[in-house]
């Protein structure tokens, strides 16, 4: 635990004097999606239907932005071989950077997308339903997300190549994200979908963990 | 702190690299105390070496043995036992110095006191340097932060690849002694090096004889330890 509350500290310190990165991912999520009103006329009918769907792939897109500098930069100055070499459980480190990167992107995706789903004209009967199904959602991006920087470590271009491994893996939060907030507006019970969420995250914690540590491990072969 | 007893032996050790064989057959026992030098032409498998024996690596064949005991049957006892400094520092530009050694020596150990860090910092000449980013640190300073982290735990096994890289003359010096008083403790080094670096009754391990050469074996010539040449010295101010 405690370790675990160490790699967390550390890693949120790093982002905080290096804020800029953090600072890139919510502003490409900001332009993205505002790029949509300006491209689709202001028609406020069908901004409002294809909302929750925007955000939602703003979100994806800009969580994607920040995967590769999860592994690389402790992969290119040498702390991943003495975070592999550290004892205990490899998952554990693995653990604690996930949540740090969750808190430093997910969390501020989330604290944006209602704003922009106001900017969208999205229904309000869909905000607590968005914002809950971001929280279910956003840790599983990091959670696929620390399995595809994990793979592409040490390949050229690594950071497009997760995106390319992680987007696929990640429709069903997608899929089920967009569908809870189009529910919630349409006045339907938005929590089979959500619980889907939820489920794909209980699902993804030990899978990714395991998967990623074993993809850290090669990475240093 | 350190039994007196240990040791820790390798047999039968291969390394392959890609399609090409590195080292085979390579074998050592290492008692409390001593100390390997590792030896050979650059490409000779000393990294590999070192990263195989702290299981980064796993052995194409062979197996690395403590108190006679394969380490394959518990990595995570033979990472706690182990110190390694590898080429690179893990040194993070954005964390001050001592939080840089503080994170390391707390994942190791997390009632590290205060007082262990400011300490290991010291001897390697970084106490006044403890609060600055490790940003300005020079290529000798990251080094000598790294090797630091030796001092702020308490690992019975250090496995240390080119530590005096970049290192002033001073320095060597510093670490030469630090590794004497780790040797007196009963812990174990094992080193790769090519600046001469005096080591009191190290064991020297030539790994280019380990190469597969059947009609060879054996006629190697035996460099010597101590005719290794001191590179100018490159890094920081000490």
């Amino acid at each position: 635990m405690r370790r675990l509350a160490l790699v967390i500290r550390r890693d949120l310190r790093l982002a905080l004097r290096q804020a800029s990165d953090s600072a890139i991912v919510i502003a490409f999520f900001l332009l993205a999606v505002a790029l949509f009103p300006l491209a689709l006329g202001p028609e406020t009918n069908l901004l409002e239907r294809t909302a929750a769907g925007i955000v939602w792939v703003g979100a994806l897109l800009s969580a994607m932005l920040s995967l590769d500098r999860l592994f690389l930069a402790d992969y290119e100055d040498g702390s991943l071989e003495q975070l592999v070499l550290a004892p205990g459980s490899l998952a554990v480190v693995v653990l604690g950077k996930v949540i740090a990167h969750w808190l430093t992107t997910g969390l501020p995706l989330m604290a944006a997308a209602p704003l922009l789903a106001l900017l969208l004209h999205m229904d309000a009967a869909g905000f607590a339903t968005l914002l809950l199904a971001m929280a279910l959602g956003t840790p599983s991006l990091s959670l696929l997300g620390a399995l595809g920087a994990g793979l592409s470590l040490g390949a050229r271009r690594g950071g497009v190549l997760v995106s390319l491994l992680v987007l696929p893996l990640c429709l069903p939060v997608l899929i089920f994200g967009a569908g809870a907030v189009d529910r919630a507006v349409q006045g339907l019970p938005a929590t089979p979908p959500l619980m889907v969420l939820a489920a794909f995250l209980l699902a993804a914690l030990p899978l990714s963990l395991w998967a990623s540590t074993a993809a850290l491990r090669q990475a240093l072969e | 702190m350190i039994e007196a007893d240990t040791s820790f032996s390798v047999e039968g050790l291969a390394c392959v690299r890609g399609e090409r064989t590195v080292f085979v057959d390579l074998r050592f026992t290492l008692e409390s105390g001593g100390a390997l030098l590792l030896l050979g032409p650059n490409g000779s498998g000393k990294s590999s070496l070192l990263r195989l024996l702290a299981g980064l690596l796993r052995p194409a064949a062979g197996t690395i043995l403590w108190d006679g005991r394969p380490v394959a049957e518990d990595d995570e006892a033979h990472a706690a036992r182990l110190a390694f400094v590898g080429h690179q520092d893990a040194v993070k530009p954005a964390l001050t110095v001592a939080e840089n050694l503080a994170f390391w020596a707390g994942l190791r150990d997390p009632a590290i006191a205060a007082s262990t860090i400011a300490m290991a910092l010291e001897r390697f000449g970084l106490g006044r340097l403890a609060d600055e980013p490790a940003r300005i640190l020079s290529a000798g300073q990251r080094r000598r932060l790294a090797l630091a982290r030796l001092l702020a735990g308490k690992a019975p096994l250090w496995l240390l690849d080119e530590p005096t890289a970049a290192l002033d003359a001073g320095s060597v010096r510093t670490l030469e002694s630090v590794i004497a008083r780790h040797r007196a403790g009963g812990g174990m080094v094992v080193l790769s090096t090519h600046t001469d670096v005096e080591l009191d009754g190290a064991q020297p391990l030539h790994l280019d004889q380990f190469i597969r050469r059947p009609a060879v074996a054996g006629a190697a010539p035996a460099n010597n330890a101590g005719d290794g040449f001191r590179p100018a010295d490159s890094g920081g101010p000490s």
